[in-house]
């Protein structure tokens, strides 16, 4: 019994590693490799599909602005529910519950039903294909998922805390800063993480949102199915990059995963 | 935790009100709006009335896509679940193996939607796919694009690969915050593998589980992104979830008017099963 129970998590891996490989090994083949000849490893290994993506302005800006709104919304959304997260963890006000479950809402909100009010509000406030409108809507769903995590981290720490600060004579705002925010510093962790995730794998919204400028890496990759036929290789190449920034993430915050999902009760 | 009450704390609120009402309350309002008005392009808007929410709530197309949705839904948890839970039990609890696992299998979680779809695309394609081309060779007549039971086949394994992993790392979580004391008593008084199983492991994870089921239910009932680029929906309607059925609605054929009374039934689906288990969390947390 002892003996095989390391096998059913590396069949998962494996199964898990699959897909991903075939991604990276078509992504070192040519075009017309892929077509003709099935293998299961680069026969004719090439560079040139990764080199088309970063000699090409169109292509590789993609990623520019991908993680140019990913960053803006993580920032956003962890600063505005920073002091919404304590206020809910901390006090009781009028409509509390009400707002909180009317946040949490907006979470299950099908991204498919904002859609066309989305392009039409964004076009009409002169927000249409910038960094910032991108930014801005997909708040829609990490502001809510940043309070709620924020709010299960910071009542885990005692009310105490706060109490023998002020009686030490800090004032709120030294308290907030020089002793909350640290003490909780795993938790806005945590919280960038998934807020990043969220918004670096939501295409609906970007896509509809963009034309030219701000166009996210994944809506340019659509490109390759529609001009001179399918690029597979160049599609391959440009799946496999979007890979890097999630697993650079997932590196920092591997110690904290597992805690935050439950923690943060995501 | 007892909290005070202090009406200023809406001061700390206003900057997410603001934020989401922005995004929700405007656009929200445009589509309560036009499930009521007929469009003749140019702006021109005559009111309707509930003539939308009728149609729709009798089209034959909306029970297809909404049973499609649920049938889907439902395969989705009763796998992803038991197989989670099944695969959390079995991790390693320390040493080099824990980070191991915890990086690769949240690999799939990070990767953009659509990368997804376009990967389980050419990993399926039934000539030049690992999946296709082993399945077809070992004698299997299997080709996503052209049999309806296949492309379900392809899109439920995708879903599977795809977020299992979450249910990994909730139930996980969930296990390592038992107490090894409650082990050594279950030793001595010479419990079996399972009923340690069920009578502590399964108690101590429902919190984390009821998470589990209300974030997979949300997001596969929302699923768009995913199917649209693996089969677009197809063969025929074969995978033409709600969202897809939405979106061609909308922005394929600019019927707004049904497109929006859609959306809200939509959404009002989503937020009352949702509610109900949001409920059930908070009375276990005590909130209520």
């Amino acid at each position: 019994m002892k003996k095989i129970k390391w096998l059913v998590p590396t069949i998962y891996i494996i199964f898990l590693m699959l897909p991903i490989y075939w991604l990276l090994n078509m992504s070192f083949k040519t075009t017309t490799e892929i077509i003709n000849v099935y293998s299961l490893w680069p026969k004719d290994f090439t560079l040139e599909n990764y080199v088309t993506i970063f000699t090409d302005s169109t292509w590789y800006m993609g990623y520019v602005n991908s993680i140019t709104y990913t960053v803006f919304n993580t920032i956003i959304s962890v600063s505005a529910a920073l002091p919404a997260a304590y206020a809910f963890s901390r006090y009781k006000f009028l409509g509390d519950k009400h707002l909180f479950f009317w946040l949490l809402t907006n979470r299950m909100a099908p991204p498919a039903v904002f859609a066309l009010p989305f392009f039409q509000f964004y076009s009409s406030v002169n927000l249409f294909d910038t960094h910032i409108a991108i930014a801005l809507s997909h708040c829609l769903f990490n502001i809510p998922l940043a309070v709620w995590i924020l709010e299960g981290f910071m009542s885990a720490v005692p009310k105490e805390l706060d109490e023998t600060a002020y009686v030490d004579g800090y004032s709120f705002g030294r308290f907030f800063f020089k002793i909350f925010i640290p003490t909780i510093a795993a938790g806005i962790g945590i919280t960038m993480f998934f807020c990043f995730m969220f918004s670096w794998v939501e295409l609906l919204l970007a896509k509809t949102l963009t034309a030219t400028i701000a166009k996210p890496i994944a809506a340019i990759m659509t490109r390759t199915s529609s001009t001179s036929g399918y690029e597979l290789g160049l599609l391959a190449a440009a799946g496999s990059l979007t890979i890097i920034p999630g697993a650079v993430v997932i590196y920092f915050v591997r110690n904290y995963i597992a805690k935050g999902f439950a923690m943060g009760r995501v | 935790m007892n909290k005070t009450q202090n009406q200023k704390a809406w001061l700390f609120v206003i900057p997410v009100f603001v934020l989401v009402a922005f995004n929700a309350a405007v656009p929200l309002m445009t589509v309560v709006n036009y499930s009521f008005q007929e469009t003749f392009g140019s702006n021109v808007f005559a009111w309707e009335g509930t003539r939308w929410f009728k149609e729709i709530l009798h089209s034959e197309r909306f029970h297809a896509s909404l049973g499609r949705q649920v049938v889907f839904t439902f395969i989705i948890l009763l796998i992803q679940l038991p197989l989670g839970i099944g695969i959390a039990l079995t991790m390693p609890k320390k040493g080099w193996g824990v980070p191991v696992c915890l990086i690769l299998m949240s690999m799939p979680l990070l990767i953009p939607w659509n990368v997804v779809g376009a990967m389980w695309n050419i990993f399926a394609l039934p000539d030049i796919g690992f999946l296709g081309n082993s399945l077809n060779s070992i004698g299997f007549d299997y080709n996503f694009t052209q049999q309806s039971g296949d492309a379900w086949f392809t899109t439920i394994l995708m879903d599977v690969w795809h977020w299992t992993s979450l249910v990994v790392l909730l139930s996980y979580a969930g296990l390592n915050s038992i107490q090894p004391a409650y082990y050594q008593a279950a030793e001595i008084d010479g419990a079996s593998r399972w009923d340690i199983f069920r009578y502590i492991e399964l108690p101590k994870m429902k919190k984390v589980l009821t998470l589990a089921i209300l974030l997979r239910f949300m997001d596969s009932f929302m699923i768009y992104t995913e199917p649209f680029v693996l089969t677009g929906g197809g063969p025929g309607n074969a995978t033409n979830f709600l969202s897809l059925d939405l979106v061609k609605m909308a922005l394929g054929q600019f019927d707004l008017g049904p497109a929006a009374a859609m959306s809200l039934i939509y959404f009002l689906i989503v937020l009352l099963i949702c509610w109900i288990f949001y409920t059930i969390m908070m009375k276990d947390e005590g909130r209520t």
